[in-house]
């Protein structure tokens, strides 16, 4: 359980958090999404404690994170994969942080196994990891003290596309285990496969939260066919709100309604469906649009 | 649920999570005092500090450089000066020089290599890792004195004079002065929180300050009272008075406690990024 309120954190006249609040229960997987720079870093460090809020506050469990009792064992934090000491060897920096918790040297070999590190790789110094490989590392770290909850900055930046779908199995089953996590991106497709929620944040508000599946089918219908140019016409004429887009036509209508006007004047359809994944990274473009740095020159 | 009345009365908006399936396990905090034990604290920055090539290089540095200035006393330094205190004053010289910067080290990593993300995630009572850092420090200047000791009985016994001449009152001042300058690397650690910064204003800020109090007669007796080389030698000679403890007192108020002072107020607040 992860509670925010009125979180804001003001830099003299630049807001970077501006009065956030959600909550995320135990038993899911959220997706804090945003471009760079929207302030989701500032907010996961205000949770950890490592950042003073300027107001609000943020609890973890019902207690602040500087009111926990030993928080490795029950909050697991990365803020940042690269932000290891490059002369240490990956089985050395999750010792050290086992001395810290107070948990056994097999634990630390039981987390280097289940994020897939081997013998020879957690003996090599940090200099020489992959990002993929620190990402991997973070995420032992944060699991070594077996907590409830899991604080994850940008964990599947640098990761190949197999290793974001492990990294969706592994957070999936943590959250089924009845943990919570949060975690942040700043690339839509990435936050689509591994989270189930989504909070999305940009210029350091809220501009959008709920179900994965909720948000997707605010994006309308997707219709292509062998003419797009008459279908738009027929579309126009029945009154029904529609824009090109590079492959095909978006309509702000249901599939039903699309399908009918498309057979009655005989309109040969390629493709039909709800929303998906360009409905909800056009909505996240057009969310964060307005907010984000492009936005500013625009 | 939790039964904690915060989150209950919470007006945050909920995402994610289904509160009709109860939890496999109860969403409440461990019980416990806040943190985790200090005795934890202090002995995975004991870890840190020669868990590196920098901080393993530090104490074989330390102990060669003992080990060299040894060996020059035998093969050129007079017989005379050849006795235990001799030697071991020799081989703490060094030593007054490096040990500040297994201070830094020690102070500044978590800043230069951003490790405090972690650390202060797991330890958030900042404080608590400071003072771990100083106590770690400390406790590695002990073994690096123990260890010039041991050389310097040593050779006492092999090249020496053989003479026993340690007084407790030198051997008390030489522990005290040891300890005092590697607090002294942990406090401008911890202001500058920079390796290289830390390091050059520990080596040149006092000479600075030695040089301007010789060469402007006003400062001078100024100089007598807070110029840390100055009011550490009668503490190596073993020859310290009631005015000489009181101008100890001052030069470690202003060249120890006011940076550490500093420091802390620095750590404590700051931003960790």
């Amino acid at each position: 359980m992860i509670t925010v309120e009125n979180l804001t954190k003001r830099y003299g006249g630049f807001t970077a958090v501006d009065d956030i609040s959600f909550q995320v229960r135990p038993g899911s997987v959220v997706g804090f999404l945003g471009p760079n720079g929207a302030g989701k870093s500032t907010a996961m460090r205000m949770m950890t404690g490592l950042t003073p809020a300027t107001s609000g506050r943020a609890t973890i469990l019902g207690q602040t994170y500087r009111e926990l009792h030993n928080p490795g064992r029950q909050v697991g934090v990365m803020l940042d994969a690269s932000a290891q000491h490059p002369g240490r060897t990956g089985r050395e920096i999750l010792r050290v942080a086992a001395v810290s918790v107070g948990v056994s040297k097999e634990r630390v070999e039981e987390v280097l196994a289940l994020v897939g590190l081997t013998g020879e790789e957690a003996g090599r110094r940090v200099r020489n990891y992959s990002l993929g490989m620190r990402q991997r590392l973070g995420i032992a770290a944060a699991l070594l003290g077996e907590p409830q909850v899991l604080i994850l900055d940008e964990p599947a930046n640098g990761l190949d596309p197999q290793g974001i779908h492990w990294m969706r199995g592994l957070l999936r089953r943590f959250a089924d285990g009845g943990g919570t996590v949060l975690l942040s991106s700043h690339l839509l497709h990435e936050v689509q496969i591994v989270a189930d929620d989504l909070v999305m944040i940009g210029r350091g508000r809220i501009v959008a939260m709920g179900s994965k599946d909720e948000l997707l089918s605010r994006g309308g219908t997707t219709v292509r066919s062998t003419d797009d140019d008459r279908l738009a016409g027929l579309l126009d004429k029945a009154g029904v709100p529609v824009s090109r887009t590079g492959a095909g036509l978006t309509v702000d209508a249901e599939a039903e309604v699309v399908g009918r006007i498309a057979a009655e004047d005989r309109v040969v359809l390629l493709e039909l469906r709800s929303g998906g994944s360009e409905g909800l990274e056009e909505m996240f473009l057009d969310l964060t649009a307005a907010t984000s740095r492009e936005g500013d020159a625009a | 649920m939790s039964t904690h009345s915060s989150t209950d009365t919470t007006t945050a908006p909920v995402v994610g999570g289904d509160p009709s399936t109860d939890q496999h396990r109860p969403a409440t905090a461990l019980e416990g005092r806040p943190g985790v034990p200090f005795s934890r604290t202090l002995q995975a920055e004991l870890r840190k500090i020669v868990d590196t090539r920098a901080g393993l290089w530090m104490v074989v540095v330390m102990v060669g450089l003992a080990a060299v200035v040894l060996a020059a006393a035998v093969i050129w330094g007079s017989a005379d000066d050849s006795s235990f205190n001799g030697l071991l004053q020799l081989a703490t010289l060094p030593l007054a020089t490096v040990l500040p910067i297994l201070g830094i080290m020690a102070a500044t990593a978590e800043w230069s290599q951003r490790t405090g993300l972690v650390t202060f995630a797991l330890e958030p009572r900042r404080g608590r890792v400071v003072l771990a850092k100083a106590v770690a420090s400390m406790l590695f200047a002990v073994l690096v004195l123990v260890v010039a000791v041991a050389a310097s009985a040593f050779v006492n016994v092999v090249a020496g004079t053989g003479e026993w001449d340690l007084t407790a009152a030198v051997a008390g001042g030489l522990f005290l002065a040891m300890m005092l300058y590697v607090l002294q690397g942990v406090a401008f650690g911890l202001v500058f929180l920079n390796t290289p910064i830390s390091i050059v204003a520990v080596l040149v800020l006092p000479s600075i300050w030695g040089i301007a109090t010789q060469l402007i007669g006003r400062l001078e007796t100024i100089g007598e009272w807070v110029n840390l080389d100055r009011v550490m030698v009668p503490l190596f000679a073993g020859e310290m008075g009631g005015q000489e403890w009181a101008q100890l007192a001052t030069g470690v108020a202003a060249w120890v406690l006011l940076p550490l002072a500093i420091g802390t107020y620095r750590v404590l607040n700051r931003e960790v990024k």
